[in-house]
Protein backbone atom coordinates (compact mmCIF):
# COMPACT_ATOMS: atom_id res chain seq x y z
CA UNK A 1 0.00 0.00 0.00
CA UNK A 2 1.19 3.47 -0.91
CA UNK A 3 -0.21 6.24 1.20
CA UNK A 4 0.24 9.97 1.59
CA UNK A 5 -0.93 11.62 4.78
CA UNK A 6 -1.60 15.35 4.63
CA UNK A 7 1.33 15.69 2.29
CA UNK A 8 2.28 19.21 1.25
CA UNK A 9 4.99 20.66 -0.96
CA UNK A 10 5.73 24.35 -1.13
CA UNK A 11 8.15 25.84 -3.67
CA UNK A 12 8.86 29.41 -2.60
CA UNK A 13 5.48 31.10 -2.66
CA UNK A 14 3.77 28.41 -4.65
CA UNK A 15 2.08 25.44 -3.00
CA UNK A 16 2.41 22.56 -5.47
CA UNK A 17 0.64 19.94 -3.34
CA UNK A 18 -1.68 20.99 -0.55
CA UNK A 19 -2.49 18.54 2.27
CA UNK A 20 -3.20 15.55 0.08
CA UNK A 21 -4.17 12.30 1.81
CA UNK A 22 -4.44 9.39 -0.56
CA UNK A 23 -4.28 5.62 -0.24
CA UNK A 24 -3.40 3.31 -3.14
CA UNK A 25 -3.92 -0.44 -2.85
CA UNK A 26 -2.16 -3.19 -4.84
CA UNK A 27 -4.09 -4.91 -7.61
CA UNK A 28 -5.55 -1.78 -9.08
CA UNK A 29 -4.92 0.79 -11.79
CA UNK A 30 -5.28 4.38 -10.69
CA UNK A 31 -5.67 7.30 -13.08
CA UNK A 32 -4.43 10.58 -11.67
CA UNK A 33 -6.26 13.32 -13.51
CA UNK A 34 -6.13 17.08 -13.65
CA UNK A 35 -4.81 19.88 -15.80
CA UNK A 36 -1.14 20.80 -15.89
CA UNK A 37 -0.02 22.41 -12.66
CA UNK A 38 -2.63 20.67 -10.52
CA UNK A 39 -0.02 18.82 -8.44
CA UNK A 40 0.09 15.39 -10.12
CA UNK A 41 3.79 15.37 -10.90
CA UNK A 42 4.84 16.73 -7.52
CA UNK A 43 2.75 14.11 -5.72
CA UNK A 44 4.33 11.35 -7.82
CA UNK A 45 7.82 12.67 -7.23
CA UNK A 46 7.23 12.64 -3.50
CA UNK A 47 5.88 9.08 -3.77
CA UNK A 48 9.00 8.12 -5.70
CA UNK A 49 11.17 9.69 -3.00
CA UNK A 50 12.63 12.25 -5.41
CA UNK A 51 11.13 15.31 -3.76
CA UNK A 52 11.04 15.88 -0.03
CA UNK A 53 7.64 16.95 1.32
CA UNK A 54 7.44 20.29 3.13
CA UNK A 55 5.07 18.66 5.60
CA UNK A 56 3.13 15.44 5.88
CA UNK A 57 4.49 12.06 4.99
CA UNK A 58 4.53 9.26 2.43
CA UNK A 59 4.12 5.67 3.64
CA UNK A 60 4.84 2.44 1.84
CA UNK A 61 3.37 -0.74 3.34
CA UNK A 62 2.69 1.16 6.55
CA UNK A 63 6.24 2.45 7.02
CA UNK A 64 7.59 5.88 6.16
CA UNK A 65 9.07 5.87 2.68
CA UNK A 66 12.81 5.12 2.82
CA UNK A 67 15.64 4.02 0.52
CA UNK A 68 14.52 0.41 0.73
CA UNK A 69 10.93 1.09 -0.31
CA UNK A 70 12.15 3.41 -3.06
CA UNK A 71 13.81 0.43 -4.68
CA UNK A 72 10.38 -1.15 -5.06
CA UNK A 73 8.87 1.86 -6.79
CA UNK A 74 9.32 2.53 -10.50
CA UNK A 75 8.64 6.04 -11.68
CA UNK A 76 8.64 7.46 -15.19
CA UNK A 77 8.99 11.24 -15.20
CA UNK A 78 8.00 13.54 -18.01
CA UNK A 79 11.55 14.83 -18.46
CA UNK A 80 13.94 13.04 -20.83
CA UNK A 81 16.67 11.32 -18.91
CA UNK A 82 18.97 9.38 -21.18
CA UNK A 83 22.48 10.39 -22.13
CA UNK A 84 22.64 11.34 -25.77
CA UNK A 85 25.43 8.83 -26.54
CA UNK A 86 23.23 5.92 -25.46
CA UNK A 87 21.74 3.40 -27.78
CA UNK A 88 18.45 1.74 -26.89
CA UNK A 89 20.44 -1.32 -25.74
CA UNK A 90 22.61 0.86 -23.46
CA UNK A 91 19.49 2.22 -21.79
CA UNK A 92 18.59 -1.35 -20.82
CA UNK A 93 22.07 -2.06 -19.45
CA UNK A 94 22.01 1.19 -17.52
CA UNK A 95 18.73 0.22 -15.90
CA UNK A 96 19.95 -3.30 -15.21
CA UNK A 97 22.88 -1.84 -13.26
CA UNK A 98 20.62 0.42 -11.26
CA UNK A 99 17.60 -1.73 -10.50
CA UNK A 100 17.56 -5.27 -9.18
CA UNK A 101 14.03 -5.82 -10.40
CA UNK A 102 14.84 -4.90 -14.02
CA UNK A 103 14.20 -7.71 -16.50
CA UNK A 104 16.15 -7.59 -19.76
CA UNK A 105 13.79 -10.16 -21.24
CA UNK A 106 10.74 -8.04 -20.45
CA UNK A 107 12.57 -4.98 -21.82
CA UNK A 108 13.21 -6.66 -25.17
CA UNK A 109 9.64 -7.86 -25.32
CA UNK A 110 8.35 -4.35 -24.77
CA UNK A 111 10.82 -2.88 -27.28
CA UNK A 112 9.57 -5.30 -29.88
CA UNK A 113 5.97 -4.38 -29.20
CA UNK A 114 6.80 -0.68 -29.44
CA UNK A 115 8.72 -1.30 -32.65
CA UNK A 116 12.02 -0.10 -31.30
CA UNK A 117 15.32 -1.87 -32.02
CA UNK A 118 18.27 -2.11 -29.59
CA UNK A 119 20.75 -0.57 -32.04
CA UNK A 120 18.87 2.74 -32.37
CA UNK A 121 20.63 5.79 -30.97
CA UNK A 122 18.54 7.65 -28.41
CA UNK A 123 19.66 10.95 -29.95
CA UNK A 124 18.04 9.95 -33.25
CA UNK A 125 14.64 9.08 -31.76
CA UNK A 126 11.53 11.11 -32.54
CA UNK A 127 9.62 12.40 -29.53
CA UNK A 128 7.04 9.62 -29.92
CA UNK A 129 9.77 6.94 -30.03
CA UNK A 130 11.47 8.48 -27.01
CA UNK A 131 8.18 8.37 -25.10
CA UNK A 132 7.81 4.69 -25.96
CA UNK A 133 11.37 3.92 -24.89
CA UNK A 134 10.80 5.55 -21.51
CA UNK A 135 7.70 3.45 -20.98
CA UNK A 136 9.44 0.23 -22.06
CA UNK A 137 12.37 0.73 -19.72
CA UNK A 138 10.16 1.67 -16.76
CA UNK A 139 7.68 -1.14 -17.30
CA UNK A 140 10.50 -3.69 -17.62
CA UNK A 141 10.93 -3.39 -13.86
CA UNK A 142 9.04 -5.90 -11.76
CA UNK A 143 8.24 -3.25 -9.14
CA UNK A 144 5.49 -3.18 -6.54
CA UNK A 145 4.57 0.30 -7.66
CA UNK A 146 4.74 1.56 -11.23
CA UNK A 147 4.02 5.25 -11.73
CA UNK A 148 3.86 6.71 -15.20
CA UNK A 149 3.67 10.47 -15.49
CA UNK A 150 1.84 11.44 -18.69
CA UNK A 151 2.81 8.29 -20.63
CA UNK A 152 0.49 9.11 -23.52
CA UNK A 153 1.89 12.53 -24.33
CA UNK A 154 3.17 12.84 -27.86
CA UNK A 155 2.20 9.29 -28.72
CA UNK A 156 0.13 8.45 -31.77
CA UNK A 157 -3.13 6.54 -31.62
CA UNK A 158 -1.79 3.11 -32.58
CA UNK A 159 1.11 3.27 -30.18
CA UNK A 160 -1.34 4.28 -27.46
CA UNK A 161 -3.15 0.98 -27.93
CA UNK A 162 0.15 -0.88 -27.50
CA UNK A 163 0.89 1.07 -24.35
CA UNK A 164 -2.54 0.43 -22.88
CA UNK A 165 -2.04 -3.28 -23.60
CA UNK A 166 1.29 -3.23 -21.79
CA UNK A 167 -0.30 -1.51 -18.83
CA UNK A 168 -3.09 -4.10 -18.64
CA UNK A 169 -0.47 -6.86 -18.81
CA UNK A 170 1.35 -5.42 -15.83
CA UNK A 171 -1.62 -5.63 -13.50
CA UNK A 172 -0.93 -7.96 -10.62
CA UNK A 173 -2.36 -8.56 -7.17
CA UNK A 174 0.76 -7.21 -5.56
CA UNK A 175 1.25 -4.18 -7.80
CA UNK A 176 -0.02 -0.62 -7.78
CA UNK A 177 -0.21 1.09 -11.17
CA UNK A 178 -0.60 4.84 -11.20
CA UNK A 179 -0.93 6.75 -14.45
CA UNK A 180 -1.26 10.48 -14.69
CA UNK A 181 -2.79 12.02 -17.73
CA UNK A 182 -4.81 14.87 -19.01
CA UNK A 183 -6.02 12.58 -21.79
CA UNK A 184 -8.92 11.27 -19.78
CA UNK A 185 -10.66 9.21 -22.49
CA UNK A 186 -7.66 6.95 -22.95
CA UNK A 187 -7.92 5.69 -19.40
CA UNK A 188 -11.70 5.16 -19.31
CA UNK A 189 -11.68 1.42 -19.89
CA UNK A 190 -8.51 0.44 -18.06
CA UNK A 191 -8.44 2.34 -14.79
CA UNK A 192 -10.17 1.10 -11.65
CA UNK A 193 -10.11 4.44 -9.87
CA UNK A 194 -9.77 8.08 -10.82
CA UNK A 195 -8.00 10.60 -8.62
CA UNK A 196 -8.98 14.16 -9.43
CA UNK A 197 -6.43 16.85 -8.61
CA UNK A 198 -7.28 20.51 -8.82
CA UNK A 199 -5.20 23.51 -7.79
CA UNK A 200 -2.80 21.40 -5.71
CA UNK A 201 -5.57 19.61 -3.85
CA UNK A 202 -7.27 16.25 -4.08
CA UNK A 203 -10.86 17.11 -4.99
CA UNK A 204 -12.40 13.73 -5.75
CA UNK A 205 -11.67 10.03 -5.75
CA UNK A 206 -13.95 7.69 -7.71
CA UNK A 207 -14.30 4.10 -8.73
CA UNK A 208 -14.99 4.25 -12.46
CA UNK A 209 -17.50 1.41 -12.82
CA UNK A 210 -19.34 2.77 -9.79
CA UNK A 211 -19.44 6.23 -11.38
CA UNK A 212 -20.92 4.73 -14.55
CA UNK A 213 -23.46 2.48 -12.84
CA UNK A 214 -24.69 4.82 -10.09
CA UNK A 215 -24.50 8.18 -11.84
CA UNK A 216 -24.54 7.00 -15.44
CA UNK A 217 -21.63 9.24 -16.35
CA UNK A 218 -18.15 8.66 -17.72
CA UNK A 219 -14.89 9.82 -16.21
CA UNK A 220 -14.74 12.39 -18.99
CA UNK A 221 -18.14 13.73 -17.88
CA UNK A 222 -16.92 13.86 -14.28
CA UNK A 223 -13.78 15.63 -15.43
CA UNK A 224 -15.90 18.29 -17.15
CA UNK A 225 -18.01 18.69 -14.01
CA UNK A 226 -14.97 19.22 -11.85
CA UNK A 227 -12.86 21.42 -14.09
CA UNK A 228 -15.56 23.19 -16.10
CA UNK A 229 -15.78 23.01 -19.87
CA UNK A 230 -13.10 25.64 -20.31
CA UNK A 231 -11.06 25.05 -17.20
CA UNK A 232 -9.61 21.68 -18.16
CA UNK A 233 -7.61 20.55 -21.14
CA UNK A 234 -9.61 17.45 -22.05
CA UNK B 1 -14.24 -2.73 -29.24
CA UNK B 2 -15.73 0.74 -29.11
CA UNK B 3 -17.18 1.53 -25.71
CA UNK B 4 -19.84 3.91 -24.51
CA UNK B 5 -17.89 5.53 -21.70
CA UNK B 6 -20.93 6.33 -19.55
CA UNK B 7 -22.16 2.72 -19.40
CA UNK B 8 -20.41 0.20 -17.12
CA UNK B 9 -17.64 -1.42 -19.13
CA UNK B 10 -18.25 -4.89 -17.67
CA UNK B 11 -21.85 -4.81 -18.94
CA UNK B 12 -20.72 -3.88 -22.43
CA UNK B 13 -18.28 -6.78 -22.51
CA UNK B 14 -20.94 -9.12 -21.06
CA UNK B 15 -23.26 -8.12 -23.90
CA UNK B 16 -20.54 -8.56 -26.49
CA UNK B 17 -19.91 -12.13 -25.30
CA UNK B 18 -23.63 -12.86 -25.18
CA UNK B 19 -23.95 -11.68 -28.76
CA UNK B 20 -21.14 -13.99 -29.81
CA UNK B 21 -22.97 -16.89 -28.18
CA UNK B 22 -26.27 -16.02 -29.84
CA UNK B 23 -24.76 -15.58 -33.30
CA UNK B 24 -22.85 -18.83 -32.97
CA UNK B 25 -19.42 -17.25 -33.04
CA UNK B 26 -19.07 -19.02 -29.71
CA UNK B 27 -20.57 -22.50 -29.48
CA UNK B 28 -22.06 -24.27 -26.44
CA UNK B 29 -19.26 -25.75 -24.35
CA UNK B 30 -16.55 -23.54 -25.91
CA UNK B 31 -13.72 -22.52 -23.62
CA UNK B 32 -13.53 -18.78 -23.03
CA UNK B 33 -10.24 -16.89 -22.67
CA UNK B 34 -8.75 -16.53 -19.20
CA UNK B 35 -9.52 -13.34 -17.30
CA UNK B 36 -6.16 -11.91 -18.23
CA UNK B 37 -6.57 -12.81 -21.90
CA UNK B 38 -10.02 -11.30 -21.91
CA UNK B 39 -8.61 -8.10 -20.40
CA UNK B 40 -6.02 -7.87 -23.18
CA UNK B 41 -8.50 -8.77 -25.90
CA UNK B 42 -10.91 -6.02 -24.86
CA UNK B 43 -8.29 -3.63 -23.44
CA UNK B 44 -10.04 -3.56 -20.11
CA UNK B 45 -8.90 -3.82 -16.56
CA UNK B 46 -8.38 -7.43 -15.33
CA UNK B 47 -10.66 -6.64 -12.38
CA UNK B 48 -13.37 -5.72 -14.86
CA UNK B 49 -12.70 -8.96 -16.76
CA UNK B 50 -13.22 -10.94 -13.55
CA UNK B 51 -16.53 -9.16 -13.04
CA UNK B 52 -17.58 -10.06 -16.59
CA UNK B 53 -17.20 -13.76 -15.83
CA UNK B 54 -18.89 -13.40 -12.44
CA UNK B 55 -21.90 -11.85 -14.14
CA UNK B 56 -22.04 -14.42 -16.93
CA UNK B 57 -21.87 -17.20 -14.36
CA UNK B 58 -24.58 -15.68 -12.20
CA UNK B 59 -26.79 -15.52 -15.25
CA UNK B 60 -25.85 -19.12 -16.03
CA UNK B 61 -24.62 -18.20 -19.47
CA UNK B 62 -21.20 -19.56 -18.58
CA UNK B 63 -19.80 -21.95 -16.02
CA UNK B 64 -16.40 -22.47 -14.48
CA UNK B 65 -14.60 -25.76 -14.08
CA UNK B 66 -12.06 -25.38 -11.34
CA UNK B 67 -8.57 -25.35 -12.75
CA UNK B 68 -9.81 -25.64 -16.31
CA UNK B 69 -11.40 -22.27 -17.01
CA UNK B 70 -14.69 -20.74 -18.02
CA UNK B 71 -16.94 -22.29 -20.64
CA UNK B 72 -20.06 -21.35 -22.60
CA UNK B 73 -23.18 -23.03 -21.24
CA UNK B 74 -24.18 -26.29 -22.91
CA UNK B 75 -27.83 -25.58 -22.15
CA UNK B 76 -29.49 -24.84 -25.49
CA UNK B 77 -32.63 -23.59 -23.75
CA UNK B 78 -30.56 -20.99 -21.87
CA UNK B 79 -29.11 -19.74 -25.15
CA UNK B 80 -32.56 -19.54 -26.74
CA UNK B 81 -33.73 -17.50 -23.73
CA UNK B 82 -30.65 -15.31 -24.05
CA UNK B 83 -31.67 -14.41 -27.59
CA UNK B 84 -35.13 -13.46 -26.37
CA UNK B 85 -33.75 -11.39 -23.50
CA UNK B 86 -31.43 -9.43 -25.76
CA UNK B 87 -34.07 -8.97 -28.45
CA UNK B 88 -36.50 -7.79 -25.77
CA UNK B 89 -34.01 -5.21 -24.51
CA UNK B 90 -33.43 -3.88 -28.03
CA UNK B 91 -37.16 -3.57 -28.68
CA UNK B 92 -37.77 -1.76 -25.38
CA UNK B 93 -34.95 0.67 -26.08
CA UNK B 94 -36.30 1.28 -29.56
CA UNK B 95 -39.83 1.87 -28.30
CA UNK B 96 -38.61 4.23 -25.59
CA UNK B 97 -36.79 6.23 -28.24
CA UNK B 98 -39.89 6.39 -30.40
CA UNK B 99 -42.01 7.40 -27.42
CA UNK B 100 -39.64 10.29 -26.71
CA UNK B 101 -40.23 11.43 -30.27
CA UNK B 102 -43.97 11.32 -29.62
CA UNK B 103 -44.67 8.60 -32.16
CA UNK B 104 -47.66 6.39 -31.39
CA UNK B 105 -47.54 2.60 -31.35
CA UNK B 106 -49.62 2.34 -34.52
CA UNK B 107 -47.34 4.72 -36.35
CA UNK B 108 -44.33 2.76 -35.15
CA UNK B 109 -45.78 -0.45 -36.58
CA UNK B 110 -46.56 1.28 -39.87
CA UNK B 111 -43.03 2.73 -40.04
CA UNK B 112 -41.49 -0.71 -39.47
CA UNK B 113 -43.60 -2.19 -42.29
CA UNK B 114 -42.60 0.58 -44.65
CA UNK B 115 -38.93 0.36 -43.77
CA UNK B 116 -39.00 -3.36 -44.40
CA UNK B 117 -40.44 -3.04 -47.91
Amino acid sequence: MLESKEITKVYGRKTAVDHVSLKLTPGFIYAMLGPNGSGKTTWMKMAAGLVKPTSGRMYFDGRPLDIDSRRRIAYMSTEPYFYTWMKVSDVGKYYQDFFEDFSMEQYHLLLERMQLTPDLKTSSLSSGMMAKLKIAVTMARDSDVIMLDEPLNGIDLLARDQIMQSIVERVSERRILLISSHLVEELETVADYAIFMKESRLVDFRELEELRSSEGISVTDKYRQIYGTNGGEA
Amino acid sequence: MKYISSVPIYLQVVNSIKEKIITGELSPGDKLPSGRELALQYTINPNTAARVYQTLEQEQVCFTRRGLGTFVTEDGERIRLLREEMAGTLVRQFLEGMKRLGITENDVMEMIRQAND
